[in-house]
């Protein structure tokens, strides 16, 4: 990539990202470990034309981009798990409704407020089950800054193209630590823009009408078309509507359309995984501690591997179930009681080789701690 | 590397400094992080850099090579995580040594050589940051100064580069 190079926080990285895929509505309520996004939109989103909100509340904050996303915008929030907690309800809403938003959660420990300036990687269910019916979810994170800034890109990307919020879990350290981020060019990076109706003004437009494909092209709210809009099941004119065929068709719209796409939001990187006889599966700011020990590991022969995941939702189950295939132990290293330890074993052959190596006590794991969880699995001591 | 001092010395901006004169000016990987929280208020203020040739992935220092302690609690707080052989940097107006560690201990007047000579305590962290580049030789004073040409006014260039300079002027000498 050939663009100029910045030394940032994560936080920093996402924001720019953010504005390289075209955000221009930002609302939010500072909190931390995200503090410095709204606090960088506020400086910059003006800038650019776009409009930067401090909501009274994160309730508030997720109504306020869904309104603007209707309208036609490309928009974000960024929160931490109190205020992720009080985003659901808006969530669910902009889930049925099908709104294109970015929801950025940096965890820190909790529950409740918890550790504000600790790590923790403890939301990564609540991203997928925080929303109550049933539903499917799109949540990503990263564990450098040029990924944290492809995957802000993916994220925008995804929004539009599945009609769907998307989540980016990243965590306090990757948010606040700063490294090197070479920025993109302009076009580097493929952008998609919002699908919007070719229906003229005048001819009736149905929001919720599929097209052969299976996208719903969108009329800016406030333009040329009036329609609804409601958290309610709802029939093609967006109308609440309990007929059974409609609501049946609905939701398995808003699940499929996810689902059947998992390939194609699977986001993910591997190291030294093709032999490896341990193999590690992480994410965040864990995987930077897991690929320490891997690469140390390699370099006194011993076969261990990683594999990284950034698509946390839908989980890559697949993709994991084919790369844990050769593997004799499975490791997954989370600082968490061991959330993506469950979706690991529901997806591969054997879990009951599959062990936990985790950190909850709002210290980054070290590639100590992981090392010596191996040399237990493999019945060595410590 | 850690810088540790107490708030308001400056101790994080000279860790962010150095760490991006190392990455935008020469060339090398580095990754910057702080304690933030309780611990980051009042008492000791710890910002930790790893400066490589290398990717670097876990981003925390658990075994400094340099420890720079600006005040005597982030002294006695921090001295005992020294890697055995390291350097340690400190203010001897405001630290006291106490028993002797492993490593090579460097006591500067940093405060006292930039209150007489400049008379502002604001630059105390870029002098600190010129001792300890003249001492480990990490990145040019140059790239240094660069950076601060794109994160401070203009008036106030002249008398960090002056601390810049008195910094490696203690550290004369006494370099690897």
């Amino acid at each position: 990539m050939g663009g100029e190079l910045k030394f940032v926080q994560g936080n920093e990285a996402c924001v720019k990202a953010a504005l390289y895929a075209g955000l221009d509505f930002f609302a939010g309520y500072p909190i931390t470990p995200s503090t410095e996004i709204a606090e960088l939109m506020a400086a910059r989103l003006p800038r650019k034309g776009g409009t930067f909100m401090q909501m009274e509340d994160e309730i508030a904050s997720i109504c306020a981009i869904i309104g603007a996303s209707l309208t036609g915008r490309k928009v974000m929030t960024a929160t931490s798990g109190p205020g992720f907690s009080l985003m659901q309800e808006g969530l669910g809403y902009a889930i049925m409704a099908e709104i294109p938003c970015v929801i950025v959660d940096v965890q820190r420990g909790g529950p409740s407020t918890g550790l504000p300036t600790k790590v923790s990687q403890g939301d990564v269910n609540q991203a997928r089950w925080g929303v109550h019916g049933d539903h499917a979810i799109v949540a990503l994170t990263a564990s450098n800054h040029q990924d944290i800034f492809s995957i802000t890109v993916d994220a925008f990307n995804f929004s539009e193209t599945y009609r769907t919020p998307v989540i980016l879990l990243f965590d306090e350290v990757i948010a606040h630590m700063r490294e090197r981020l070479k920025v993109p060019e302009p076009g580097e990076i493929a952008l998609v823009e919002r699908l919007k109706t070719s229906v003229k003004e005048g001819v009736d437009y149905h929001p919720y009408l599929q097209r052969e494909d299976g996208r719903l092209p969108m009329s800016d709210f406030g333009g040329v078309h009036r329609y609804n809009v409601t958290g309610l099941f709802h029939d093609m004119w967006g109308f609440p509507s309990e007929n059974p065929t409609v609501v049946h068709e609905l939701l398995r719209h808003l699940t499929d359309k996810i689902d059947n796409h998992v390939e194609k939001m699977t986001r993910y990187r591997e190291y030294f995984i093709e032999d490896a006889e341990m193999l590690l599966i992480s994410y965040g700011s864990s995987a930077r501690s897991a690929l320490h020990l891997v690469t140390d590991r390699r370099q006194h022969g011993e076969s261990v591997g990683l594999l990284e995941l950034q698509t946390l939702w839908p989980f890559p189950s697949a993709l994991v179930r084919e790369k844990t295939r050769n593997a004799r132990y499975v490791v997954v290293v989370e600082m968490n009681m061991g959330q993506v330890l469950q979706s690991v074993k529901a997806s591969v052959e054997r879990p009951e080789r599959v062990f936990l190596a985790n950190r909850v006590d709002g210290v980054l794991i070290t590639p100590a701690d992981i090392r010596n969880i191996l040399r237990l699995i493999q019945g060595k001591g410590v | 590397m850690v810088f540790s001092g107490s708030g308001g010395q400056g101790v994080i901006t000279a860790a962010i400094i150095l760490a991006e004169a190392a990455v935008l000016h020469e060339n090398l990987i580095a990754v910057q992080s702080q304690s933030y929280g309780p611990e980051a208020r009042g008492g000791a203020t710890r910002s930790d850099v790893i400066i490589a040739d290398s990717p670097i992935h876990f981003p925390k220092v658990l075994q400094p090579n340099v420890l720079v302690c600006l005040t005597q609690q982030s002294y006695a707080n921090y001295f005992s995580l020294l890697r055995p052989g390291g350097l340690l940097v400190t203010d001897s107006r405001y630290v006291k040594l106490g028993k002797k560690v492993d490593a090579r201990q460097v006591e500067l007047p940093m405060y006292e050589t930039v209150m007489d000579k400049i008379g502002r305590p604001i630059v105390f962290n870029i002098c600190m940051l010129g001792a300890v580049i003249g001492l480990t030789k990490l990145v040019r004073p140059e790239s240094i100064m660069k950076v601060l040409e794109t994160q401070i006014p203009p008036s106030f260039l002249d008398i960090n580069r002056q601390a810049l300079d008195l910094g490696l002027k203690l550290s004369e000498g006494l370099g690897d």
